[in-house]
């Protein structure tokens, strides 16, 4: 299996095991109506990490990054 | 003193100064002996008041050891220890006395009882680690190291400042809760000074600024012991302070933010200390028992993990002498150890499952959560999204897999090694049994981390950050140049001033003098010809009357003083007939 299929195997893994857990073991209860959302974490992860990158690279090509010897001149 | 206290900073600092008088082995021997008796002093401190000096009137207490303290102390004499063994192989001693001293300096803070001896500790710790830098001994380092006094003299006036206003409204010296005084402007600068060091921005730049100057044997001892002693104190006095929890979760994501367009292997995970202390000044904020208790031991897990990572980005630069993450790639085939014992570092700081930052950082996450924060709840999450798309596969992917550079490189020496093993033993050990940790908090601590949904969530958080970064991969490459923060104020402010003063202020200045050249011409220059005018037309004409007709009265009169005598006796007589004449026919 190529590096990528390893990786789409374990996400389906990761994301049936976020939706069935709390299923299969009740005790815990979360703190938000949100957390209950089938596969919460992998949802917001997806969205953080692309919101990041995103939203970084717009800041940083409009207005936070400088040429390296910006400091120097 | 007394025989059952010996302070563990002294132990340090003082023993510091055997270094210089030994060489090979014996010397090997010291910097590893130093750091383990202050380890194995601050394990037999039992909680109690020590080394109380009467001093000015006042009470100074240089020995406050209580559950607080202690825990802060182990973690900080451990990494001290960490530290030495990481530069066993410097051979420069001036290094070792600042980083000893240093870490000392951090332990006299954690169980100083009062402002007085805070101070002296908090100050000293700014010297020892602007030391740490300039010993790198390059133009570079000198300038970083200079701004970074130039920062730590501010926050330290800021405390001195406070500790006065503080002293003269309380008449105590003691260093404790300060929520009572919340508002008064002693609460405040005490805070600003406590913020300066926690690198809380816009007040942090001078971290992601300084600690990448260093050597890479210094830049671990500067991880550790700034930024957490500031946590410890303001654990200590700002327990509970509200502007404490959205302060904390921004600076969670914006050091996120900033690791995202950096270049330089050692700025970008200082940016995620940034990030991480983020998360402990939140919980700082939060300000509950099980907040407070994350705090400090996200802060002692924090220090074992940022350590290792910078010993493993230290570990790179030492043997290729590359600190740009866009010069290196494939690194894996000759330093596969290097690799295995950083990515435990990376596994603890993203609070993967076993590792310690999960039972450490979901204690802050679950407080926001048991407080009800949704909001603070969302950011310290997306932040922990961010710090593993950057430490644990942006930073790794580009230094050790990627494009292979055909880099000459090999294992670092082998004490660099052992350092790194130490550390991340730590990391493990803390998250397989949190209990460890758990038992030497301040508080009791009832919280479980590994429960079902917890472990869940966590891995597809992660599982599918890692797919977002494999999809936008391309928009991740490196790229060199710099990133503008407040450090731009002090560095390029200056220049900034110049321009302003040669461009703006110039055309102000211009139109200013024009405005007053009309104001002149046209006004007062006009009142002044009028007044002239007047002066000319009316004063002087007057005054010259006067004169004139005075000339002519006396020109007249010159005629009659002749100097001839006869003409004086027949005036003389003229006058005495008319004065007979009149007498004659007026009477």
């Amino acid at each position: 299996m190529t590096p990528k299929r390893w990786l789409y195997a374990v996400l389906v893994v990761f994301a049936v095991g976020e939706i069935a857990g709390p299923h299969l073991f009740p005790a815990d209860h979360a703190h938000f109506w949100f957390e209950d959302i089938p596969a919460w974490g992998s949802i917001y992860g997806l969205v953080s990490c692309l919101l990041i990158i995103i939203v970084s690279k717009i800041l940083g090509k409009l207005w936070l990054t400088r040429p390296e010897n910006y400091y120097d001149s | 003193m007394t025989p059952e206290w010996i302070h563990p900073g002294l132990v340090l600092i003082a023993g510091a100064w055997i270094l210089p008088f030994c060489r090979g082995r014996a010397k090997r021997a010291v910097m590893i002996l130093l750091p383990a008796a202050a380890l194995v002093d601050c394990f037999l401190i039992q909680p109690g008041t020590y080394g109380v000096v009467r001093f000015l009137g006042q009470e100074v207490v240089f020995g406050r050891a209580d559950r607080l303290s202690l825990v802060f102390s182990y973690v900080f004499a451990l990494v001290a220890l960490v530290g030495m063994v990481y530069s066993l192989h410097v051979n420069d001693d001036a290094q070792h006395v600042a980083a000893l001293t240093y870490a000392g300096a951090a332990l006299g803070a954690v169980f100083a009882g009062d402002f007085l001896s805070l101070f002296l500790f908090w100050e000293l710790m700014a010297l020892s680690a602007a030391l740490l830098v300039l010993l790198r001994r390059r133009p570079a380092a000198s300038a970083a190291g200079f701004r970074y006094v130039l920062v730590h003299v501010f926050a330290g006036l800021c405390l001195f400042a406070g500790i006065v206003l503080h002293f003269t409204q309380t008449g105590s010296l003691s260093f404790g809760d300060l929520s009572p005084y919340a508002g008064s402007a002693a609460f405040t600068l005490i805070l600003i000074a406590f913020l300066v060091n926690a690198a809380v921005p816009p007040l942090g730049a001078w971290l992601p600024d300084a600690y990448p100057e260093a050597t890479a044997t210094s830049a671990v001892f500067l991880t550790a012991f700034t930024t957490k002693s500031a946590i410890y104190a303001l654990i200590r006095g700002f327990a509970g302070t509200e502007i404490l929890v959205w302060w904390g979760a921004a600076m969670a994501v914006y050091g996120v933010v900033y690791a995202v367009l950096e270049n330089d292997a050692r700025r970008l995970l200082a940016y995620h200390i940034i990030s991480q202390v983020g998360y402990m000044v939140c919980g700082v904020g939060l300000g509950t028992e099980l907040a407070l208790n994350g705090a400090t031991a996200h802060a002692f897990a924090h220090i074992l993990y940022k350590a290792l990572l910078f010993m493993g980005a230290g570990a790179v630069l030492q043997v290729t002498g590359l600190r740009k993450l866009s010069d290196m790639g494939g690194l894996y085939k000759t330093m596969p150890v290097t690799l295995a014992l950083y990515m435990v570092g990376a596994f603890a700081i993203s609070a993967v499952p076993l590792f310690s930052g999960f039972v450490t950082k979901s204690m802050v996450v679950s407080a926001a959560g048991e407080s009800h924060r949704p909001a603070i709840y969302l950011l310290l999450t997306l932040a922990s999204s961010g710090t593993f798309l950057h430490t644990g596969l942006k930073l790794p992917y580009y230094m050790f897999f990627g494009k292979d550079r055909g880099l000459r490189a090999q294992e670092p020496p082998r004490n660099m090694l052992v350092a790194m093993g130490l550390a991340a033993v730590a990391c493990v050990v803390i998250g397989v049994t949190p209990m460890v940790l758990y038992s030497q908090l301040p508080f009791r601590v009832d919280y479980i981390p590994y429960t079902v949904r917890h472990v869940t969530a966590t891995l597809g958080l992660l599982g599918f950050t890692a797919l977002g970064f494999f999809l936008l991969l391309k928009q991740l490459d490196p790229e060199p140049v710099v990133s503008l923060d407040t450090d731009w104020f002090y560095r390029r402010g200056g220049a900034a001033i110049q321009n302003f003063t040669q461009g703006a202020l110039a055309r102000l200045e211009g139109s200013v003098s024009r405005v007053s050249d009309v104001v002149m011409q046209r006004f007062v220059l006009g009142v002044g010809a009028q007044l002239r005018n007047i002066d000319l037309r009316g004063v002087d004409a007057i005054m010259e009357g006067v004169g004139r007709v005075t000339e002519e009265v006396s020109r007249d009169l010159t005629l009659t003083s002749t100097g001839h005598v006869q003409r004086y006796a027949l005036v003389m007589a003229a006058g005495i007939l008319a004065g007979v004449a009149l007498a004659v026919f007026a009477w």
